[in-house]
């Protein structure tokens, strides 16, 4: 019965309204960009009336932001936060600096492209992106988890050695602790 | 035969009613925060999708078999105190296993969870959840005086352990407990401020500091479960304060008023403060709510 495909199909599309409207958001403020989530929150535009809403920590959080440049330094903190939430997860790059280095594109300690360490799942561009762009980011993300396309966790543990590979280019002194998933 | 298997489609359904308001409550909670700043807020059923979203993980790490235990201690400890706690005075759908001194096991039993808790977030080996514990347990020796106080105070002036001694004693009279022992309630109110935990006694989850504390390193289903059961146990909390101070109630309908204007109180309180320190919230409890509660005693044992 729960194996049967139109009863998972059922069920899929309850777990995803349910994943679409309730977005925990774990704000890490690695760039200027940070400064455009506390007006996002507050009363003027109020992102809590669509569901999403601050998490304390990586393990209750659903959402990834990653709010700017990302110097080579705190990727290796950006990826074990990453690892360590719990799937379904959806990463956010926010401002040109995610997308292709933005104003940083020559910079000697700065990531260019998010996409090719974590899989991001919705870019919003813009330096900074106003709360509105921030908004329609998360819509767009809304959109996507409703149709089931926001599988970046399935993505990443496919192509776990790429995503590896890449990020070890950066951390040339990988040690990172053992911990499961 | 029969008669089990009624209690048990009873307990079902005392479980039911307490998850559902207990989880509407606090989406109430948040959208009347939400009103108070201005703000449109999430719709009331925002707890459920919420809950429906943990509930649907696909993931949940552990660090170990305690970690397990620790949302189900708080689960068993919450629905323990539901079934000790009669719903409605007068009910064939609600059984409650009632016995005398239900109030002495209760007191006990409302404080198994937060220490089941303790055992869940040691084993996670978070340092914010073992500050969080520190401190939950500090502000439990806080508020537990002026609570217990006020019930000792109400076991002395009626000479009974049982809650449904205590109701009937205000079905008699036809005064509620509230106008009868005022320096009880007070006391208890103040003591239900330091149960609920929201500000300013909000100093175990404290999101900014402790990053929400002993649950800091639950996620998904144990967050799910935690949080079911901290609805339950609010609506546990909320039913027995009617039941003691405002005479219980007859239908759900006056339940639910009732219930809901107390829980005003809490919530209220605490979107005009900010959050304690640890030291200063315990100073708080062993301040004015404990001189409530002497003066409860002293009412108790002088004026019968
Ligand atoms: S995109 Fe612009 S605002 Fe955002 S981090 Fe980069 S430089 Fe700063």
């Amino acid at each position: 019965m729960i194996n049967d495909k139109n009863s998972q199909k059922i069920v899929d599309i309850i777990q995803n309204w349910a994943r679409q409207h309730s977005i925990w958001v774990l704000a890490y403020g690695t760039g200027c960009g940070a400064i455009e989530l506390p007006p996002t929150m507050t009363s003027r535009y109020d992102a809590e009336r669509l569901g999403v809403r601050g998490a304390a920590t990586p393990r209750q959080a659903d959402v990834l932001l990653i709010t700017g440049y990302l110097t080579t330094k705190t990727l290796k903190r950006v990826i074990r936060v990453y690892e360590q939430m719990q799937d379904p997860k959806y990463v956010v790059g926010f401002g040109s600096c995610t997308i292709n280095g933005g104003m940083y594109y020559d910079s000697y300690n700065t990531i260019k492209v998010l996409d090719k360490y974590l899989p991001v799942d919705v870019y919003i561009n813009g330096c900074m992106p106003r709360p509105e762009a921030v908004l329609s980011g998360f819509a767009k993300l809304q959109e996507r988890i409703a149709e089931g396309r926001a599988e970046g966790a399935k993505k990443y543990k496919e192509n776990l050695e790429w995503y590896r590979a890449n990020q070890k280019k950066i951390i040339p002194n990988w040690v990172m602790p053992d911990y499961n998933w | 035969m029969e008669s089990v298997l009624y209690n048990i489609l009873g307990a079902v359904a005392t479980f039911l009613l307490a998850f559902v308001v207990g989880m509407i409550y606090g989406g109430l909670n948040r959208k009347i925060t939400a009103r108070v700043q201005n703000r449109k807020g999430p719709p009331f059923y925002q707890n459920f999708i919420d809950a429906m979203k943990l509930a649907s993980k696909r993931s949940a790490i552990h660090h170990g078999i305690m970690q397990h235990f620790g949302p189900a201690f708080i689960m068993v400890s919450s629905v323990m105190s539901l079934m000790v706690v009669p719903v409605l005075t007068h009910n064939q759908w609600f059984p409650n296993l009632n016995f005398h001194g239900d109030l002495i096991f209760l007191l006990y039993i409302m404080v198994f969870g937060p220490l089941g808790m303790a055992l869940g977030a040691g084993q996670t080996g978070n340092p914010n959840s073992a500050i969080g514990v520190t401190r939950g347990l500090s502000l439990m020796t806080g508020f537990e005086i002026p609570w217990v106080m006020a019930l000792v105070a109400l076991m002395i002036q009626y000479h009974t352990t049982s809650i449904v001694d205590l109701m009937n004693v205000q079905i008699q009279s036809g005064t509620w407990l509230m106008f009868s022992s005022p320096f009880a309630f007070i006391a208890a109110v103040m003591a239900m401020l330091g149960m609920f935990r929201y500000s300013p006694f909000d100093i175990v989850g404290a999101p900014a500091e402790l990053a929400s504390g002993p649950i800091s390193e639950n996620g998904g289903k144990y967050l799910f479960v935690m949080m079911s059961a901290g609805s339950v146990f609010a609506f546990v909390k909320l039913t027995l304060y009617v039941d003691l101070f405002m005479g219980g109630a007859d239908n759900l309908v006056i339940l639910l008023v009732k219930t809901f204007v107390l829980y005003l109180i809490p919530v209220l309180y605490s979107l005009t403060t900010v959050r304690y320190r640890t030291e200063h919230a315990i100073r708080w409890f062993w301040g004015w709510p404990s001189f409530f509660g002497l003066l409860a005693i002293l009412q108790a044992v002088f004026f019968k």
